[in-house]
C-alpha cells in the first residue's frame, strides 16, 4: 500500500495488483456523524450523481459510463463508528481488457472528478429539480428501511441503545431532518465539505502509482486548497448505569427478530486489541463453528440464523437471530448462556483453533476482492491505523485462550430489542 | 486434461470427463490466495416429479433444499463444522435448477476438498435428524416469506407460469416440508446425486490433475445415466395471470413486471438469446435508456430499479422492477416503449454503447472465483460454454435486438405483480 498526500487533508492510497480484470477508484469525504447534517450529507452524492456540467443529466452520464465499457460509478454513504463516509465508488475495466484503448484510467478518474467538482446548475446552486427528486428518493429510502426486517430491527436497537450518542444517528439521517432540506442548505453543505472535510482517494489496479497519482491530481485539480478538519473521532462509551433496557416493536411479520446489544468496554482499534476480539467473535457468533450456531440453531433448532456482529471502533457487539415469537425467551437465555461459557473459559482447544483459522482465512480472502480491500483500507484510514490484512491474520493466529476469555469478560449486555408480530 | 485458453478475457480452463460421468473444471489462479470449490448437482426446486428405477415419484415441494441441509450430516458429526474448523468458509444453496455445495479457503485446500466430495456423495441421516431440521428450515421459510423482494418474485412466477415447476417455491412451505421422511431424502439422493448428474468446479492456485485424482478416489466408480428432467405439462404461450399481488409491511409499493418468452433450443442458442435479451431489455428500460431517464424524472422509479433476463430449463422471461408509486403506469410505459421501438427501431449509437457496457460487465464478473465456478456449472448443465460471450457480443446487431423486442414485448405475455403497503405499516 502506497500513500501520497495530494494536499493538506487530501490523501491518496494506492494498491497495485494485476490480478483483477478491473480497477477500483473511490473518493470519500469523512464527516462527523451528526443528526443536523447526516441527511444533508447523505443526499449530496445522490444529487451530484444526477448531472454535471459536462454530463448534464442521467442519460448523458449513463452514455459516458457505457463508453467506458460499463464503468460503474455509484454514490455511497457509509457509517464507520461515528464517522459518516460519503462519496463515490467506481469500477472500470483494467487497461489489459479494454479492446484497443489504453487511457481508460485517466478518463475514469476525470469522470469521478467531474462528478465531485462540477455539478449541473447555475451559479451557486444545484438544479432544483435534482434536489427535489433526490430528496424524495432519500425520504423513501429512509422509510423503506422497514422492508428488510432484520436490518430494521438492528437499526432500531442501535438507535435506542445509543440514544444521545452520535452512533444512534442513521447513516442517511432521519426522515424529519430530510424533510426540512432546502437547495440552499444543501449547496452550502456541499461547499463546506469541499473546503473543509478530510478527503480520501483510493485506487486498486494494475497501473503504475505515478500514473494513478497524475490522473487523480488532474481530475481534482480544481479542488479548493483550504485547510481541512482532522479525522472525526468516535466516542466509545461504557454501558450506562442501571437495569437492562428492553425495546420492542410490533409489525405484520411471521418471524420474530431478537437483537441483543453489548458494549465491549471501549474502542477497539489497534492490532493487539483487535485480534483477540475478532477471535472471540468468530468463536461466539461469527462462523458455522461458533457457539451460537451450534447451540441456538443446531442443538435447539430455535432458528435459521443466530450470529454476532462487531462495531469495533464504537466498542459494540450485536447478536441477532430470527425466531418464533414464543421462543424469544428460550433463545435469549441460550445466547447469554453461551457468552457466559466464553467468560468462564469453557472453550475447547479445537474451538479456539477453528476460530483463529476462521479469522485468519477471512482476512486473507480480503486480498482477493477489490470491494473488500477498499472497505478494509477505509476502516484503517478512519481509525488511523495501517496494519495489513496479513499482519492482522498473523496476530489472530497467535491469540491465546486467556486473551479470548479476557475479551469475553469485558463485554456487557446493554439492551435487548424484539420485533414481534401484531398479535403474538 | 483438456486445456482451453480464452485469450480475450485472460482465462485458462482445464476440463476432464471422468469415467463415472463427473465433469471436472479447474481455473488455475496463481495470483489468488484463496481457493474456491463448487460441487453441484443438476437438481433443484423444480425437480419434484421424477422417475426412479422405473417408478414415478411425486416428492414434496422444498425437498431438494431440505436434502441440501441434511447432506451436511455425517457419521462423525457435521461437515459444515469439519470444514469451518480448518478456517474454510463453507456453504450451500439450492436454486430452481441446481443444488451446489461450496467452500473457499486459504489453507488446507486438499483436506477440505476431500471433505466436500465425501459428505455430498454419502447420504447419512435418520428419521430423528430429519425431523429435527423442521424447526430450522421452518424459520428459514418464515424469514423468506417476510421478505418482500422474494414475495414479489414468487408471485410473478405464479402469474407467468401455469404448469412449469419454476413456480415451485424452492424452500417449499411449512406445510409441504412437514411430511418429508428420511426415505424420500435417500430416494432423491439416489436419483440426482450420481456423478454423471454432477460437476466439480475449482478455481485457485491448485494442480488440476490432482483435483481429478481426488474425485476419482472418493466418488462412486459406477456410471449411471442422469434421469431426464420433467418440466411439467405443456406450458401455454400466454401468461397465467395478468396481475397478481398482496399487501405486506412495506413502505412503498414494490413491483415486478414479467414478460414471458420462449426458451431457446440448445445451449449455444440459449446463451445467444440470453445476451441478446439482456441487451434488448437494457435498450428498452435499462439505466441508459431514454425511458429510464423519463420514468426517473417523473419520480415513477428510483435508483433501485433493475431489469434482467432470466432462464431456467424449459423457460425464459424478462423481469423489470423496483419500488414505484404507480406500478401500472410503469408497466404501461414499458409496453408503449416496446411498441415504439418495434415501429421506429433503435438508435444505433445507443445500441453500440450498450454493447460496450454489457461486455464490460461480463468481464468484470470474472473477478470473482465463486462466480467463475458457479457460471461454469450452470453453463455445463445447460450445454453452454459461458466464456464464448465475446464472440456473441461481436456478432450481435441492432436489428437482432429490435426483432427480439417485437417478438417478446406483447401485452398478453406480461404479468405485473405488486406488493402494496398494508396493515402493520409502522
Amino acid at each position: 500500500m502506497i500513500e501520497r498526500t495530494l494536499a493538506p487533508g487530501v490523501t491518496l492510497r494506492l494498491l497495485r495488483t494485476s490480478k483483477f480484470k478491473t480497477s477500483m477508484l473511490a473518493v470519500t469525504f469523512l464527516e462527523p456523524l451528526r443528526e443536523e447534517t447526516a441527511a444533508l450529507n447523505a443526499l449530496l452524492p445522490k444529487v451530484l450523481r444526477r448531472g454535471t456540467r459536462q454530463y448534464p443529466d442521467l442519460e448523458a452520464i449513463s452514455a459516458g459510463l457505457d463508453e467506458l465499457y460499463g464503468m460503474s460509478l455509484e454514490p455511497i454513504v457509509r457509517k464507520k463508528g461515528e464517522v459518516q463516509c460519503l462519496g463515490f465508488w467506481a469500477s472500470v475495466l483494467d487497461d489489459a481488457f479494454v479492446p484497443g484503448q489504453s487511457s481508460i484510467l485517466e478518463e475514469a478518474a476525470s469522470m469521478l472528478g467531474e462528478m465531485v467538482l462540477h455539478p449541473a446548475g447555475e451559479g451557486d446552486a444545484f438544479l432544483p429539480e435534482y434536489v427535489d427528486s433526490e430528496k424524495a428518493n432519500l425520504i423513501d429510502k429512509i422509510r423503506g428501511e422497514i422492508n428488510d426486517k432484520l436490518q430494521y430491527a438492528l437499526s432500531r436497537l442501535r438507535s435506542q441503545m445509543c440514544q444521545g450518542e452520535a452512533y444512534g444517528v442513521n447513516r442517511y439521517g432521519s426522515e424529519e431532518s430530510a424533510q426540512t432540506i432546502t437547495g440552499e442548505a444543501l449547496y452550502q453543505r456541499y461547499r463546506t465539505l469541499l473546503e473543509t472535510a478530510p478527503m480520501y482517494l483510493y485506487y486498486c489496479g494494475s497501473a503504475e502509482p505515478e500514473r494513478v497519482e497524475q490522473a487523480f491530481r488532474a481530475a481534482f485539480a480544481e479542488l479548493p486548497q483550504t485547510p481541512r478538519q482532522p479525522m472525526p473521532q468516535t466516542l466509545a462509551l461504557a454501558k450506562p448505569q442501571g437495569d437492562l433496557r428492553r425495546f420492542s416493536d410490533r409489525l405484520d411479520v411471521t418471524q420474530g427478530k431478537l437483537i441483543l446489544g453489548f458494549r465491549l468496554g471501549g474502542s477497539v482499534r489497534e492490532l493487539e486489541a483487535t485480534a483477540p476480539v475478532m477471535v472471540l467473535h468468530a468463536l461466539y457468533g461469527g462462523s458455522t463453528n461458533a457457539k451460537l450456531f451450534l447451540n441456538v440453531r443446531e442443538r435447539l433448532s430455535l432458528c435459521y440464523f443466530a450470529s454476532a456482529a462487531l462495531g469495533l471502533s464504537k466498542g459494540i457487539m450485536t447478536v441477532y437471530s430470527g425466531v418464533k415469537f414464543e421462543d424469544f425467551q428460550k433463545a435469549e437465555e441460550e445466547i447469554l448462556a453461551q457468552l457466559e461459557a466464553c467468560r468462564q473459559g469453557e472453550i475447547t482447544q479445537e474451538e479456539l483453533e477453528s476460530a483463529r483459522r476462521t479469522v485468519a482465512g477471512s482476512l486473507r480472502t480480503t486480498l482477493d476482492s477489490q470491494g473488500k480491500l477498499e472497505e478494509y483500507w477505509l476502516n484503517r484510514f478512519v481509525t488511523g491505523t495501517s496494519y495489513t490484512p496479513e499482519e492482522l491474520a498473523q496476530a489472530a493466529e497467535a491469540v491465546t485462550l486467556q486473551q479470548v476469555v479476557a475479551s469475553a469478560q469485558s463485554i456487557q449486555l446493554d439492551s435487548i430489542y424484539t420485533l414481534r408480530g401484531e398479535e403474538d | 486434461m483438456r486445456k482451453i485458453e480464452y485469450q480475450t478475457i485472460g482465462e485458462t480452463l482445464y476440463e476432464e470427463a471422468l469415467e463415472n460421468g463427473l465433469r471436472v473444471f479447474v481455473f488455475p489462479k496463481p495470483d489468488f490466495g484463496q481457493c474456491y470449490a463448487f460441487f453441484a448437482t443438476r437438481y433443484g426446486g423444480m425437480d419434484t416429479r421424477f422417475q426412479l428405477n422405473g417408478k414415478w415419484l411425486d416428492t414434496p415441494m422444498g425437498i431438494a433444499h431440505y436434502l441440501e441441509h441434511k447432506m451436511f450430516d455425517t457419521p462423525e458429526g457435521n461437515a459444515l463444522q469439519t470444514l469451518s474448523a480448518t478456517g474454510a468458509s463453507p456453504n450451500a444453496f439450492t436454486s430452481t435448477a441446481i443444488t451446489g455445495y461450496h467452500f473457499s479457503c486459504t489453507d488446507h485446500f486438499w483436506e477440505n476438498l476431500r471433505t466436500l466430495l465425501s459428505f455430498v456423495s454419502v447420504p447419512y441421516f435418520t428419521q430423528e435428524s430429519v425431523e429435527k431440521e423442521q424447526g430450522i428450515i421452518g424459520q428459514e421459510i418464515r424469514m423468506i416469506e417476510d421478505n418482500p423482494d422474494w414475495q414479489v418474485f414468487h408471485l410473478l412466477l405464479e402469474a407467468l407460469y401455469k404448469n412449469h415447476p419454476v413456480r415451485n417455491s424452492v424452500a417449499g412451505t411449512v406445510e409441504s416440508i412437514a411430511d418429508i421422511t428420511a426415505q424420500t431424502l435417500y430416494d432423491c439422493h439416489e436419483a440426482f446425486y450420481t456423478p454423471a448428474n454432477m460437476t466439480l468446479c475449482v478455481a485457485g492456485n491448485v494442480d488440476p490433475e490432482r483435483v481429478c485424482a481426488m474425485a476419482r478416489e472418493i466418488l462412486p466408480q459406477e456410471k449411471k445415466e442422469p434421469i431426464p428432467r420433467d418440466c411439467g405439462a405443456d406450458e401455454p404461450e400466454l401468461v397465467c395471470l395478468r396481475e397478481n399481488g398482496k399487501t405486506m409491511a412495506v413502505s412503498a409499493p414494490l413491483m415486478q413486471l414479467g414478460i414471458k418468452g420462449k426458451a431457446a433450443g440448445d445451449g449455444a442458442e440459449q446463451l445467444h438469446q440470453k445476451i441478446l435479451g439482456e441487451l434488448a431489455l437494457e435498450a428498452l428500460v435499462g439505466a441508459s435508456s431514454p425511458l429510464y431517464a423519463k420514468l426517473y424524472a417523473q419520480g415513477l422509479i428510483n435508483s433501485g430499479f433493475y431489469c434482467g433476463y432470466m432462464d431456467y430449463p424449459g423457460c425464459a422471461f424478462l423481469v423489470a422492477g423496483g419500488e414505484s408509486k404507480d406500478p401500472e403506469a410503469v408497466r404501461d410505459a414499458i409496453l408503449e416503449e416496446g411498441a415504439r421501438i418495434g415501429r421506429e427501431g433503435l438508435d444505433e449509437a445507443l445500441f453500440q454503447r450498450l454493447k460496450k457496457s454489457a461486455y464490460g460487465s461480463y468481464v468484470r464478473s470474472l473477478n470473482s472465483l465463486e462466480n467463475l465456478c458457479v457460471e461454469q456449472a450452470r453453463g455445463y448443465f445447460s450445454g453452454q460454454d459461458p466464456w464464448t460471450f465475446p464472440d456473441i457480443f461481436a456478432s450481435l446487431e441492432r436489428r437482432d435486438a429490435e426483432s427480439f423486442l417485437r417478438d417478446w414485448v406483447r401485452p398478453e405475455q406480461t404479468a405485473l405483480t405488486v406488493i402494496r403497503p398494508g396493515e402493520g405499516k409502522a
